[in-house]
């Protein structure tokens, strides 16, 4: 019989350092769990449906309402003439036009796509930001620690929505600045929860393994504790798109956002400011205005609360069966 | 050498009688002498350093949006403020916890599930759409169909031109508080209490749901947590009345885990002002942030967070208080 070669596991891992694979292995696995457990919860399940809908929406854009060939950028509204009174609904225009002829369902549908950008690109820089500071923090302890927690602590002290509106003023307006803000104010949480999970499993043999096999720092944190610490952040930073969804569309709503006639719901309801009270005979004349966007913004955020709550009950045994 | 943009020098920029009309003409040599003169060219913790003493004096600068001094803007506005958040927050806080108590008792029957109902449409309507809807349906739809009684509600604004021009008139009408409904009262003019309450009841429906909602579903899962305690059971098993089981065993320790949540209602109110004020056209602190904000007010911002922050500091404090008398455990010492 051949003798096999001994083989460390840190030597077979430095074969084949991909520590993105790990990580989407390890999201991946969780994912299959919590999924079913997920679509066995009535709640949840609608959360899901709803949003697997808004997913099929914003996939499906350039079919439900196709950009017309005049239009360099697909996200710009078309606009059927410059007349200021909306339009109510019609053939032509499903759920009818704004002030000033903007399509309203070209908008929604189109603004979806905006809502997930938004959403996807603003979960996934605080996510960088909240675990490098959390794991810098968690890991090495002492002054670093006192120093990052303390910055975490003055930024939590600005009343959100204040702090991001005027720091999209300062950048100027528009959706890349909003994201930016979003950014800066909101990895406070998520840098809070990696420390906490790291400090729990930096105490773990392994990591004192590594160590003692002469991992540098770098090393311990982004290929040892990371992958280890992130699941359930990962889990709390995607139920917060709703209310980053919901933020940017206030944003945009109060004039800081989209530049006018691009596909935002925020910026859709702002074209309904005006016409709130209808006309002198048809108090509710204009009331699509305000309809759609309103139910299209409320079941998006309706879905991402259904899975927030359910996950809740998943991850905290301590409410199971409450509900 | 560039000047570094600080906003530190906020309380040094001086109301415009100040500034003669010479400061704005001239070239480059005006312009480093202004900065010389508001020290603008100063490392940053210096102006920092600069900035926290003229605070500590009182002086929070020169709000361009309110064209008077900030401390001078939110002494005005926040009464305005001041009056809704009060009438807002004590139905709501009272509302959502009976509530509460009211859908945990009757776990899982038509009254909570009716009620849930709410709480999830109230934490997922954003407080701009529910602002619209309201004001659509009410100021809309039902203020053409008023009975004669109730005249003049639903409107924006604080109040209806004609009580507006009563209050103005100082011969008829003394301004002890600055809130519309208590000043009122206090002058026995029933009419414009009515007048008053009528055009703050939109806000205050605006303003509350969602916190209302929020606050509810905690109570209702705080109490029904308390409902299975060892101690809740020893209650009933010693054969006391079901309503002093509840009210007395279960219900006050339910609410130790919600009283601190009523320090976050106030800062959520405070939150929520900035629409719902921007949306009812109502003259207080949220709206007159929201255009500071948007036209780069500077002053006017900052000294708006250093308001809410010391606010919350102190609604902290309070609920801290109110610990002893919730629950008996807790001392002062």
């Amino acid at each position: 019989m051949r003798e096999q070669p001994f083989e460390s596991p840190l030597l077979v891992e430095s074969i084949k350092p991909n520590p993105f694979l790990d990580f989407v292995r390890c999201v991946f696995s969780n994912i299959r769990e919590v999924l079913s457990k997920l679509l066995k919860n009535p709640l949840s399940a609608t959360g899901l449906i709803i949003l697997l809908g808004f997913v099929l929406v914003a996939l499906a854009a350039p079919w439900l309402a196709p950009p017309s060939e005049r239009h360099l950028d697909s996200y710009m509204i078309p606009q059927d003439g410059f007349s200021p009174t909306p339009k109510p609904p019609s053939a032509q225009h499903l759920f009818g036009t704004t002030e000033r002829q903007y399509d309203i369902f070209y908008g929604l549908v189109w603004g979806t796509r905006t809502a997930f950008k938004i959403g996807f690109v603003v979960l996934f820089f605080t996510l960088i930001v909240g675990i490098i500071l959390g794991a810098l923090s968690g890991y090495f302890g002492g002054w670093i620690d006192e120093l990052l927690m303390r910055m975490t602590e003055i930024f939590i002290a600005f009343p959100s929505l204040v702090a991001t509106m005027v720091l999209v003023t300062i950048l100027g307006k528009g959706l890349d600045k909003i994201i930016i803000a979003f950014v800066v104010f909101g990895w406070m949480t998520y840098a809070r929860l990696i420390r906490g999970n790291i400090l729990q499993i930096k105490e773990n043999t392994y990591i004192e393994a590594a160590r003692a096999a002469g991992a540098t720092a770098t090393r311990i944190i982004f290929r040892h504790l990371v992958p280890n610490a992130i699941f359930p952040v990962v889990v709390v930073a995607s139920l917060d798109i709703g209310t980053v969804v919901l933020g940017a569309a206030a944003l945009s709503f109060l004039g800081l956002g989209a530049p006018e006639g691009y596909s935002d719901w925020g910026q859709m309801i702002s074209y309904a400011l005006n016409w709130i009270l209808g006309t002198h005979n048809d108090r509710l004349a204009y009331w699509y205005t305000i309809f759609f966007p309103g139910l299209m913004i409320s079941l998006f955020v309706l879905a991402w609360n259904f899975l927030g709550d359910a996950f809740r009950d998943i991850f905290d045994p301590r409410l199971r069966g409450s509900r | 050498m560039q000047p570094s943009n600080s906003c530190f020098s906020a309380p040094l920029s001086e109301s415009p009688d100040v500034k003669s009309p010479a400061d704005l003409k001239g070239g480059k040599e005006q312009l480093d002498r202004l900065l010389k003169k508001h020290g603008l060219n100063d490392p940053i913790w210096v102006q920092y350093g600069r900035w926290i003493g003229e605070i500590s004096q009182g002086n929070l600068g020169w709000s361009e949006t309110a064209k008077t001094t900030v401390l001078e803007a939110i002494q005005k506005r926040f009464l305005a403020t001041a009056e809704l958040t009060l009438w807002a927050i004590g139905p709501l806080i009272f509302l959502a916890l009976w509530m509460g108590v009211a859908a945990a008792v009757r776990h899982n029957s038509w009254q909570d599930q009716f009620l849930r109902f709410f709480t999830v449409i109230g934490t997922s309507l954003p407080s701009f759409v529910l602002g619209l809807f309201l004001l659509m349906l009410f100021y809309g739809v039902l203020y053409k169909h008023l009975p004669p009684l109730f005249e003049g509600w639903f409107l924006p604004q604080r109040l209806s031109d004609w009580a507006n021009a009563v209050v103005q008139d100082q011969t008829r009408f003394t301004q002890w508080t600055g809130m519309m409904t208590v000043d009122a009262i206090l002058n026995g003019q029933w009419r414009i209490f009515w007048d008053a309450l009528g055009h703050i009841i939109l806000p205050i429906l605006g303003l509350s749901f969602a916190n209302w909602a929020y606050l509810q579903r905690v109570m209702r899962s705080s109490m029904l947590e308390t409902l299975r305690q060892d101690y809740v059971r020893t209650a009933r098993a010693k054969g006391l009345a079901e309503k002093t089981v509840i009210s007395k065993h279960a219900q006050r320790n339910a609410m130790i885990l919600v009283a601190t949540l009523v320090g976050f209602t106030v800062v959520g109110l405070l939150g929520g002002l900035i629409i719902t004020e921007t949306i009812f056209n109502y003259p207080g602190l949220g709206s007159w942030t929201a255009r500071a904000a948007v036209q780069l007010d500077i002053p006017a911002v900052l000294g708006y967070v250093l308001f809410t922050t010391t606010l919350l500091l102190i609604t902290n404090l309070i609920v801290d208080l109110l610990y002893v008398i919730i629950d008996p455990r807790v001392r002062l010492t």
